[in-house]
Parts: structure tokens; C-alpha cells; sequence
């Protein structure tokens, strides 16, 4: 039955997050871009909401709520209003630890969830992008040699988000023809991680490169066991999250442009009231709509245990090109202004850009 | 629940309508080379197919909203042809007019006919304001005179519900509707238009000439002129809200034609549509056409949550434009992109492609142009009135 209705539930999320996002997340996002680093005291505050542990099991310390991609989505997309940097630095362990709730054997989700429901939670983060020009996600350089009972790491992941604190990592790699996924603790022998990269946007986020060299691992680090997992299913979850955050820039930028044009005279009327901007910004208003709904849609297929490849990389591509126009967009309806560093336009150009590139970073 | 999956029930009866489609599609090349003939009211293949009403029989509230399922149909019918149907249903636009602003009077006496709408004229479009056509009261019957046309569904229906002015001085205020049965003495149909695409369709030219009618045929009743600028206008200017839905989901059904010939064209030359892969390391050709599926999957969804909003009974004049502006460009795009991935398949009249890429430029003009669907969106985005944003 085709329905846009949310839940009593999910309205009051959406508010909470909007609350959230206006009073704690927005009002730091400059200064945070500007340093290029993430405060500890915000990690803190996003703990707080517990958007991860609510959704772990019971048994682990979590809440027990049955993990909603319909209202991740929602909370994605009012999040990244905020600020897409620090939304995808709140998300991205999401990422990790839904991995091990979702496919993980009892004995990695008796390991690893607790962390993340703990007072102070776990950073921990997925590793799928590699440095390659024509990277792509289901055909990884990453490589997993069988040996003995365990396996075999070599390879490079870079733009790993919490490079710098994450305590493990979830590295996708080839397993003899097939995919897999691989836990990987921070102080793994043969693993390496670079200082944070310099990066075009996302600038507060900690990304790091990894290199693993030879790096030995016993068969229990394979998420799923002997069953493995579906690589493929990571990449949905992550591709709609993505999406999400996507609509969430695209909105602030037309929030953002709408009053400005509004108020921005030339030749003695507003300039909203030409054509040329009106127009445009209503071209900005169909995107975040359509977009919205695609990521919905693949939220809902993951939420019914459907194949979400289809919706999943539609929602992230056409969103992924959408946010990139709009934000573009942003900044011609500001002009000057919208190169000056004193609004957020720039920043979020910057931002848009930089989210098109990314897979796996964040799930729902 | 935000839900995008159909239930079964839905899924079979468009299921059923999609076989109807393609009986319906046989036809489509023939009608649209012998442009004077119309489609028959019923195809020949018509006994072995339940009627739409045996088809929706036995929905529920598990069901989706029947606007939104008007749509779906119409994506499913339109998927098979635009112009050609197994039954021709009766009604156009002037009953959705009729519903939205007749008195019940006049529901009584009009719902059995099938009205079109005769809104535009040779000097004026998308401002209906700019009506030349009058009605002047003589008595107890009005009198019309004047020129129509783009009259959907013209020649076929029994009446019209035609726009004129009683008062030229008024603008928009002096804009009243009128019921007009065919066979009136001065109605006449001048000619059947010739056009780019949708060719079996039925688009005709009317001429008003001393035509008289009842005074009670001014549709609604209202004969006041409002202080002003909107008035009487107003409430006709509502059946567009699911008209603008309706029109975007014909013109994607053919859209969604055009993408699936093109998938198997491609797939016998060897090219695989793959989604996990993303648009990384995929030919040109691939990455175009998911590109194009995407943006045919965007459009669907705006149109459905338009449609939404109406079974709902929310307003959804801003959903309507949004969708309407949507899609208007997304079959267009489509549709020029599945023949340049096909090259001269895609332009030979041997396949419908050709057809669909006519046949669908019709969807960004009318029901209100892609610029004015930006408009009415702009306006209601800004908070500005007419005065501040045209």
C-alpha cells in the first residue's frame, strides 16, 4: 500500500533531531570546519540521543527497539540539515555496529555491541572506499588469503571516517572470488593508519587511510563466521543513508537561499521576485522532494527485508547529483556571498561534493 | 507507515491492465499514421478482458488510496498507448470541473454526459485571464461568442464546459464557466487539431457563434462579480489539483515504454543493467540509461505523493506543480535519452519510440506549462502573491 505517512513515533524523532540539529549541531558547524576537527564534548552530547544503542538488542545493553531504516532516514536527513559533517561523524558508527547486529555470529555481537552501548559508546567505522580512480565498491583491491583456520589482510582503505579513534574497523574485502567483511581492531599487527587526510569538505570529519600489510586474522573476524556476509546488503543500507544525509544539505541550502533571496534587493525589487532565481529555487525544492521520496523508498524496501540494490542505488545517485546541483545552486543565488566564508553556502558546496564520493560511510 | 510496496490486490489488477496495454499497443502505430480516424470505444480483444470496475472489485483499506491508484492505472494504460484503449471510459475534463464547482443541480443533470473543458483560445494560454470569449445576458439565456481551442476529448463529448467573460473590465473576477450541450444552435466544432504526437487523440477547435443556453447553465450558479481578483475563478481553478497528477502519470507511462524497449534492445546487444556496481566502471551507455531510470523513478514519486496528499484529503496544490514540472521535463529527458542510446532504432518508424518521444512533449505544456508549474511552486515556496512573483 503506497503511503508517506509517519508514524506518531517517527514524527516526534523528526522533531527531536530537528531540535538537535538547529540548537547543538548547526550552530558549530563553521567552527568545526574551520579547525578541521570534532569536538569531543559534541560526540558526547550525540551519545546522549543514543541513535545506536536504542536500536542493539537488550541482551547486549541496548534498547531493544527493532532497527528502523525508515526512521534512521529521517534522523539522517535532519542531522545533516544541521551539518552533514558532524551528521556522517554521528552515523558512521552506526555503520559498524548494525553490521555486527544484522549479520554478525553471537559471538562478535557479544564482543563488539556492548560498546556501543556504553556511557562513553565505541567508535568503530566501516572501511569500503580505496584509492583508486574508478573505485568501485563491489570490486575492492582488498584482498583476504585464507591461512590456517584465519585469514590474510592486504590492501588500502582510505577516506575511513574516525580514523583517528575508532577502536575497530569492518574492512571489505575479496575472499576467494566472493565478498566479506573482516573486524579489524585498531591495533592490529601490519595495520597502519594515517594521520587524518586533508580532505576538499567534510572537513571536521577524521578520515584516515589505512594500509594493511599482511595483516593476520583469526577465522572468528570474519563478520558472519563461516556463513560470511552479504557485502552487498552494507552497501544498501549505506547507499540510503547516504542519500539521506544528501537531502538533508539539499534542504539546507534552500532554506538557507530562500530567505536570502527574499531579502537581497536589486534593480528595486527583491531578487526572488525574478524569474531567473524564483525558478530556480523551485527547481532546488522539486530535487529535495524527489529525492527525499527515493530515499524513502529504499529505506522501506530495507526496513520489509526486500532487495533494496535497485531503490538503494537510485535513491544515492540521483541524490548524490541533486545535493551536488543545489548546493551549486546555493551559491550562485548568494553570489558573493555565497563564496565568502561567512555563510555556509561554500561549506556546503564543498560538502556535496565530497558525499558523492563516498560509500559505505554511513547506514540506516 | 511510509510504505512504497503495492499490495497483491493492486498488483494484480495492473498487472491485468499492463496485458490490456499491450493488446491496446497493436493499434498504436495505426492510429497514429491515420490521424483522422479514432480509436474505437471498444477494441476487439475487448470480451476476454474484465471491465476496470470487475477489475478494482473487492479492494480494501489494505489497498492504496484510490488516487493513487488512478494514477497507477493510468501509468499502466498509457505504458500501452496513449490514445488507444481497450474501453474508452467516458468523462473529461469538463466532469472534473462539474465536480469541483457545479451545484448539485447541475450534477444531476451533467454527470451522465461527457463534458471536455474549452478553456484556451488562439490569443491565450496559461492566463486564463486573458478569456476573450463572452457570454452576455439577454434575458433569461446567455450568449456566446468566440474561439476555442486545444479542446481535449472535442469532438467525442456530448458537452462542454467553456470559459468566457461577462465582464472584460473585471480581469480574472469576470471569468465564469458555462455548461454547453452539443447540437446547441451557433456551438460548433470547427475541425479535429493535427499535431506532433498524441495524434488519435481527440483535440478539437470550437466556434461560438450567438450560441444561446439557459441562464442556469453558468456552472456553480454564481452570477456576482467579486471585488478583485479571483472570485468564481478560484474553485474551477481546483480540478487542476488532480489533473496536474493525472496528466504527469499518462506522460510517464509512456516514458516507462520507452525505457523498458530500450532495456531490451540493450540486453540483446549484450549490455546488463546492474545496480550494485554504482555508475563507477560502467559504460557510457549503462550509466545513461540508469540515470534516466532514476530520474523516471524520481518523477513517479512525486507524482504518487501528490495523489497521496488528495486521498488524504490534504491540499496538495504545491505537490501538483512539483510533480507536474517533474515529470514534464523527465519524459522529455527520457525519452530524447533512450533514442540517442539507441541511435536510428530510435528514430525509426519500425518501433514506438519514435512515437513515445512525440507523444509525451505534450506533458510540459499542457494542464499549465513547466514554467508555470515553477511559478505556482516559487510562489508558494516564497510566500509571494501573484502581484510579487510574475
Amino acid at each position: 500500500m503506497i503511503s508517506f505517512k509517519l508514524t506518531e513515533e517517527q514524527e516526534v524523532v523528526r522533531e527531536a533531531m530537528h531540535d538537535f540539529a538547529k540548537s547543538a549541531v548547526r550552530p558549530i558547524a563553521r567552527e568545526c570546519d574551520e579547525a578541521a576537527k570534532l569536538p569531543d564534548a559534541f560526540l558526547g552530547q550525540a551519545a546522549e540521543l543514543g541513535l545506536i544503542s536504542t536500536q542493539l538488542p537488550e541482551a547486549f545493553g541496548g534498547g531493544g527497539e527493532t532497527r528502523s531504516p525508515i526512521t534512521n532516514s529521517i534522523v539522517a536527513e535532519e542531522l545533516a540539515w544541521g551539518d552533514a559533517t558532524l551528521a556522517i561523524s554521528m552515523l558512521a558508527p552506526a555503520a559498524f555496529a548494525f553490521a555486527v547486529a544484522d549479520q554478525g555470529t553471537e559471538e562478535q555481537k557479544r564482543e563488539l555491541l556492548p560498546r556501543f552501548c556504553a556511557d562513553v559508546p565505541a567508535a568503530a567505522a566501516i572501511a569500503f572506499v580505496e584509492p583508486s580512480p574508478i573505485f568501485d565498491a563491489l570490486l575492492p583491491r582488498c584482498v583476504a588469503e585464507p591461512k590456517g583456520q584465519g585469514f590474510v589482510l592486504s590492501g588500502v582503505k582510505s577516506f575511513v571516517p574516525l580514523g583517528d579513534r575508532a577502536s575497530h574497523f569492518l574492512i571489505v574485502a575479496r575472499n576467494n572470488g566472493g565478498l566479506d567483511a573482516f573486524v579489524v581492531p585498531r591495533d592490529a599487527e601490519g595495520l597502519s593508519i594515517s594521520a587524518p587526510e586533508k580532505n576538499l569538505g567534510l572537513r571536521a570529519l577524521p578520515t584516515a587511510t589505512l594500509t594493511l600489510e599482511r595483516v593476520a586474522l583469526p577465522g572468528s573476524a570474519r563478520l558472519g563466521g563461516a556463513a560470511g556476509c552479504d557485502v552487498r546488503r552494507l552497501l544498501n543500507h549505506s547507499r540510503a543513508a547516504l542519500a539521506s544525509v544528501m537531502v538533508g544539505l539539499s534542504r539546507a541550502v534552500l532554506d538557507y537561499a530562500v530567505p536570502y533571496a527574499k531579502d537581497r534587493v536589486a534593480f528595486g525589487e527583491a531578487i526572488a521576485q525574478k524569474q531567473s532565481i524564483a525558478f530556480r529555487l523551485a527547481d532546488m525544492h522539486i530535487e529535495t522532494e524527489a529525492s527525499r521520496w527515493l530515499a524513502w523508498k529504499a529505506a522501506s524496501e530495507l526496513e520489509k527485508g526486500l532487495d533494496a540494490t535497485r531503490a538503494a542505488h537510485q535513491a544515492r545517485s540521483y541524490a548524490a547529483e541533486k545535493s551536488m546541483w543545489i548546493a551549486d545552486q546555493g551559491v550562485q543565488v548568494l553570489g558573493g556571498h555565497g563564496f565568502i566564508r561567512e555563510h555556509p553556502v561554500e561549506m556546503w558546496y564543498r560538502n556535496a561534493r565530497t558525499l558523492g564520493v563516498l560509500e559505505g560511510t554511513v547506514a540506516l | 507507515m511510509i510504505d512504497f510496496e503495492l499490495s497483491n490486490k493492486d498488483r494484480e489488477v495492473l498487472d491485468k491492465l499492463r496485458e490490456e496495454a499491450l493488446v491496446a499497443r497493436r493499434y498504436a502505430r495505426f492510429y497514429d499514421e491515420n490521424e483522422h480516424e479514432f480509436p474505437p470505444d471498444e477494441l476487439p480483444e475487448a470480451a476476454q478482458f474484465p471491465s476496470i470496475f470487475q477489475l478494482l472489485a473487492g479492494r480494501t483499506n489494505q489497498d492504496s488510496g484510490m488516487g493513487v491508484m488512478t494514477m497507477l492505472i493510468s501509468m499502466a494504460q498509457t505504458w500501452g498507448d496513449y490514445s488507444v484503449r481497450m474501453r474508452r471510459g467516458k468523462g473529461g475534463l469538463g466532469n472534473a470541473a462539474l465536480r469541483a464547482a457545479g451545484s448539485p443541480e447541475q450534477w444531476k443533470q451533467w454527470e451522465g454526459l461527457t463534458l471536455a473543458m474549452a478553456i484556451t483560445e488562439p490569443g491565450c494560454g496559461s492566463d486564463p485571464s486573458r478569456v476573450q470569449t463572452t457570454a452576455v445576458l439577454d434575458g433569461d439565456e446567455w450568449v456566446l461568442n468566440g474561439e476555442k481551442i486545444f479542446v481535449t476529448t472535442g469532438c467525442r463529448a456530448e458537452g462542454v464546459v467553456v470559459w468566457a467573460t461577462i465582464d472584460k473590465s473585471a480581469g480574472r473576477g469576470g471569468i465564469k464557466s458555462f455548461l454547453v450541450e452539443k447540437g446547441t444552435p451557433g456551438f460548433i466544432v470547427a475541425h479535429k487539431e493535427k499535431k506532433l504526437g498524441i495524434r488519435a487523440d481527440d483535440t478539437a477547435a470550437y466556434v461560438f457563434k450567438d450560441c444561446r443556453i439557459p441562464r442556469s447553465n453558468l456552472l456553480g450558479g454564481n452570477e456576482s462579480i467579486p471585488k478583485g481578483s479571483s472570485g468564481g475563478f478560484k474553485d474551477v481553478m481546483k480540478t487542476f489539483n488532480m489533473t496536474r497528477p493525472a496528466v504527469s502519470a499518462i506522460g510517464l507511462g509512456m516514458a516507462e515504454a520507452a525505457l523498458d524497449f530500450t532495456r531490451e534492445q540493450l540486453a540483446k546487444a549484450g549490455v546488463v543493467i546492474e545496480y550494485g556496481h554504482g555508475l563507477h566502471g560502467q559504460t557510457a551507455v549503462a550509466e545513461k540509461f540508469l540515470r534516466l531510470e532514476a530520474l523516471y523513478e524520481a518523477a513517479k514519486l512525486t507524482i504518487l505523493r501528490a495523489a497521496w496528499l488528495a486521498d488524504g484529503g490534504k491540499p496538495n496544490n504545491l505537490e501538483s506543480s512539483v510533480c507536474k514540472a517533474k515529470t514534464g521535463a523527465a519524459v522529455r529527458e527520457i525519452t530524447q535519452g533512450c533514442i540517442e542510446i539507441l541511435g536510428p532504432m530510435g528514430v525509426s518508424r519500425e518501433h514506438l519510440l519514435e512515437k513515445w518521444f512525440r507523444d509525451v512533449r505534450i506533458t510540459d505544456i499542457y494542464e499549465g506549462t513547466g514554467e508555470m508549474q515553477r511559478m505556482i511552486t516559487a510562489r508558494a515556496l516564497l510566500g509571494y502573491t501573484r502581484a510579487e512573483l510574475n
